[in-house]
C-alpha cells in the first residue's frame, strides 16, 4: 500500500535541517502501524510527507501504486481528498459549521449533492455513536466527541489509508481509550492506519511500531499482542 | 461550472451568516459608500432641474440692451447726457448684424396699478411683440398670447400674470374675457401668463406683469419711437457674448456715444449666465464624483482590508479544508466570492436606500416643481451595480491570493 524508498528531506534556511536521511518503509494493505519517536525525531515531517501535505527531495514514494512526487497543488489536494483521511491532534474542525456539515465537507469538494452529502455524514455520525449530536457545534461537543466527528470526516470519503497524528493527544486516558478502539475497529474492517504518536501506549494497540530517530528508522518492532505493552492495563497508559 | 452550483453559494451564504458582525462591519462601508454616491448624484440632478425650470422658457442665447445716461464727452456731446434707444435701431441691427436671429423691442411703465370691480394690484406694464415669446416664453395658462394683429390693430387687450389674475379675480379661475383698467384705460384679458417668478427676469416680475401690444402701449403712453429695452435672440452657433460687442458698437455710433463709453449701455446677457450656472453645475457634479468615487472606494479598501484579517483569522480553517482536499482553485472562488457576494448585497441595499429617499424627495417637490428629476435613471442604477461587481472583484483579489498560498501545513503550525 505504502512504499517509501530512501526518503529524503531537507528544509531550506539559513541553517538547512537535514530531517529525514534515507527512510525505507513499506506499509501492507489492512496493517495498523504506529510511528514513534522523541519530538524532533522527523515524524511529522514522515507523516506530512505520507499525507502529501509536503513535499520531499530524495526517494520514491508510491501510495497504492501512485507515484507521489512534485505533484501541482491541485491534483495533491485531490488525492488527499480521495486517498487519505486525516485524524489531527487538535481536531481540526471548522468551528462556525455542526458536526454533520464538519463530516460532509470533504464531499463537498468532490462534487457530492448536498442531499447525498448530508446523508452519508449522518450515516458516518451514526457509525462513530454521535448520530444526536450531528447539529452541534464542534464548541458544544466534548474532546472525544469531536475526535469522532474528527474520525468520521476522514472515513466519509473512503480513503486508502488514515493517518492520525496524535489523535490521543488532547484527551484524556479514558476518551483516549475510546478513540483507541474506535480505530481498532476500523483496522478490523480492513483499513490502514497510521498513527503518529510518542506515547507508546498509545503506539503499542498497533501490530508494528516504527521507532525514528534523528532522522532514519531506528527499527521495526511487531507488537505480538498488547499484552506485552510495558504499562498499564489495557495498554493504554498516560 | 462550480460557480453555478447551489452549494458553492450555501457555503458563502454559510460563512457570511455565522460572522455576522465581520459581515455587517464589512459591508457597510461599501453600503454607506454607495449610498453616499447615489444621493448625491440624485440630489445634484434634482436642484439642477429645478433651477432648470425656472430658467424654462428663456432662450439660452439671448441678451438685453438698456440705454443709459453717457459717462464720456464725445464729439460735441458732453457727459452725462440721457439717450434713448430707438425704433430704427431694430432695422438697423437686422441688417448689419446677421448671426442675430431675432431683435424685439419693448416698452415698459413700472409702478401702475391695475384695477377691476373693487379689487387693484400693483403691476408693472410691458409693451411687446408677438416675436418677445421667442426670447421669454409667457407660458400661457388661459387663453392666448398676445400676436401681432392685436398691435396692428391697437386692441386693447392684456395677457396678465398668474399673481395679477389671483388679485384681481379671486371667484374665477379664468378671468379671459373680463376687463380690467390701468391709467384709466380698460383692457380686455386674453390670457394668463403660467411664468413663475424665479428664473431670469427683465423687467419686472413676470407673476404681476401685465403685458399689452407694443403699438397699443405706444401709442396710450405716447413714447413715439423711444425703446426702453431691446431683446436679442443670437443663432445658436454664435454665442451671445461675442454678438452683443458688434451690437453695442453699431448703436454707440449711431447714437453717438464714446466707443470706450462703459456705462451707456446696460448689456444683460443670458447667454453668460447659464454658461456661469453649468460650470457651477459640471463642478458640483465633479464634487459629487469624487465624494462619492472617494467614499466607494474607502468602502472597498476597507473590505480588502477586513477581508486580508479575516483570511488571516481563517488559516487555520483555510488549512483544514486544504487538508481534507479542497485544491487552491476552491479556495480562491470562496473568498473571492465572499467578497463579491458582500460588496453586491450591501450595495444594492445602498443603491435602493438612496433610491428611496430621492423618490421622497421628488414627491415632495413635485408639487411645486413639476419636472425636477432626482431620480436616477435606471441606467445608472446598473452602471452603479457593474462598479459595485468590480470593486467586489479587485477588494477581494488580493486576500483571495493570500488564501490561495495557504498551505495545509502551515495551517497545522499555527495551532
Amino acid at each position: 500500500m505504502i512504499h517509501l524508498t530512501n526518503i529524503h528531506k531537507t528544509y531550506q534556511g539559513v541553517q538547512p535541517l537535514h530531517v529525514l536521511k534515507g527512510i525505507d518503509l513499506h506499509i501492507g494493505r489492512g496493517e495498523f502501524v504506529a510511528i514513534m519517536g522523541a519530538s524532533g525525531s522527523g515524524k511529522s515531517t514522515l507523516l506530512n510527507i505520507l499525507g502529501i501535505l509536503d513535499d520531499y527531495d530524495e526517494g520514491e514514494y508510491r501510495l497504492d501504486g501512485t507515484l507521489i512526487r512534485n505533484l501541482s497543488e491541485t491534483r495533491a489536494a485531490d488525492y488527499r481528498n480521495r486517498m487519505i483521511g486525516f485524524i489531527f491532534q487538535s481536531f481540526n474542525l471548522i468551528s462556525f459549521k455542526d458536526a454533520m456539515e464538519n463530516v460532509a465537507l470533504p464531499l463537498f469538494y468532490q462534487g457530492v449533492g448536498r442531499r447525498k452529502r448530508n446523508q452519508l455524514a449522518m450515516e458516518y455520525l451514526e457509525k462513530v455513536g454521535l448520530k444526536e449530536w450531528a447539529h452541534h457545534l464542534p464548541n458544544e461537543l466534548s474532546g472525544g466527541q469531536k475526535q469522532r466527528v474528527a474520525i468520521a470526516r476522514a472515513l466519509i470519503t473512503q480513503p486508502r489509508i488514515i493517518l492520525a497524528d496524535e489523535p490521543t493527544g488532547a484527551l484524556d486516558s479514558k476518551t483516549s481509550l475510546e478513540v483507541m478502539q474506535l480505530l481498532k475497529k476500523l483496522h478490523e474492517q480492513g483499513l490502514t492506519i497510521i498513527v503518529v504518536t510518542h506515547e507508546s501506549g498509545v503506539a503499542y494497540q498497533a501490530e508494528k511500531i516504527v521507532h525514528i530517530m534523528d532522522g532514519q528508522i531506528e527499527n521495526i518492532e511487531v507488537n505480538d499482542g498488547s499484552a506485552h505493552t510495558p504499562f498499564g492495563v489495557d495498554g493504554v497508559m498516560k | 461550472m462550480k460557480l453555478f452550483d447551489a452549494d458553492l453559494w450555501e457555503e458563502i451564504f454559510d460563512s457570511l451568516r455565522k460572522n455576522r458582525t465581520r459581515t455587517f462591519l464589512t459591508a457597510f462601508g461599501i453600503f454607506w459608500g454607495v449610498f453616499m454616491l447615489i444621493l448625491l448624484m440624485g440630489g445634484g440632478r434634482g436642484l439642477e432641474t429645478m433651477l432648470g425650470e425656472n430658467f424654462a422658457g428663456a432662450a439660452s442665447n439671448s441678451g438685453f440692451m438698456i440705454a443709459n445716461t453717457t459717462s464720456e464727452p464725445y464729439k460735441g456731446f458732453r457727459s452725462g447726457r440721457a439717450w434713448h434707444l430707438e425704433l430704427e435701431d431694430v432695422e438697423r441691427i437686422r441688417n448689419t448684424v446677421p448671426e442675430i436671429s431675432i431683435v424685439t423691442p419693448t416698452i415698459r411703465r413700472w409702478g401702475a396699478r391695475a384695477l377691476a370691480n373693487d379689487k387693484s394690484c400693483g403691476i408693472s406694464l410691458l409693451g411687446q411683440y408677438a416675436d418677445y415669446s421667442l426670447v421669454d416664453n409667457p407660458k400661457i395658462k388661459f387663453g392666448r398670447a398676445l400676436t401681432d394683429a392685436d398691435g396692428l390693430q391697437h386692441r386693447k387687450v392684456c395677457v396678465i400674470g398668474s399673481r395679477v389674475a389671483q388679485e384681481l379675480f379671486p371667484d374665477t379661475e379664468n378671468p379671459c374675457g373680463q376687463f380690467l383698467q390701468i391709467d384709466s384705460i380698460n383692457y380686455c384679458v386674453i390670457g394668463v401668463s403660467g411664468k413663475a417668478s424665479g428664473g431670469i427676469n427683465i423687467g419686472g416680475n413676470p407673476q404681476t406683469t401685465v403685458y399689452l401690444p407694443y403699438e397699443t402701449m405706444r401709442q396710450m403712453y405716447n413714447r413715439g419711437n423711444e425703446v426702453d429695452i431691446l431683446a436679442l435672440v443670437a443663432k445658436d452657433q454664435y454665442p451671445m457674448s461675442e454678438v452683443q460687442y458688434r451690437v453695442e458698437a453699431l448703436l454707440k455710433r449711431v447714437h453717438m456715444i464714446h466707443p470706450d463709453d462703459t456705462q451707456a449701455l446696460i448689456k444683460v446677457n443670458t447667454e453668460a449666465i447659464f454658461s456661469m450656472i453649468d460650470n457651477l453645475f459640471a463642478g458640483v457634479s465633479i464634487l459629487v464624483w469624487m465624494i462619492g468615487l472617494g467614499t466607494l472606494l474607502a468602502g472597498a479598501i476597507g473590505v480588502s482590508n477586513i477581508m486580508v484579517v479575516t483570511v488571516k483569522e481563517r488559516t487555520t480553517e483555510i488549512g483544514i479544508r486544504r487538508a481534507i482536499g479542497a485544491t487552491p482553485k476552491d479556495i480562491l472562488t470562496m473568498v473571492m466570492s465572499e467578497s463579491i457576494v458582500l460588496t453586491l448585497i450591501a450595495g444594492m441595499s445602498g443603491i435602493s436606500l438612496a433610491v428611496a429617499i430621492l423618490q421622497v424627495l421628488e414627491n415632495a417637490t413635485h408639487a411645486e416643481y413639476p419636472s425636477a428629476l432626482f431620480q436616477i435613471s435606471f441606467g445608472v442604477a446598473v452602471g452603479a451595480s457593474l462598479l459595485l461587481a468590480v470593486l467586489g472583484i479587485i477588494a477581494g483579489l488580493a486576500p483571495a491570493l493570500r488564501a490561495m498560498n495557504i498551505k495545509p501545513v502551515d495551517a497545522m503550525r499555527e495551532e
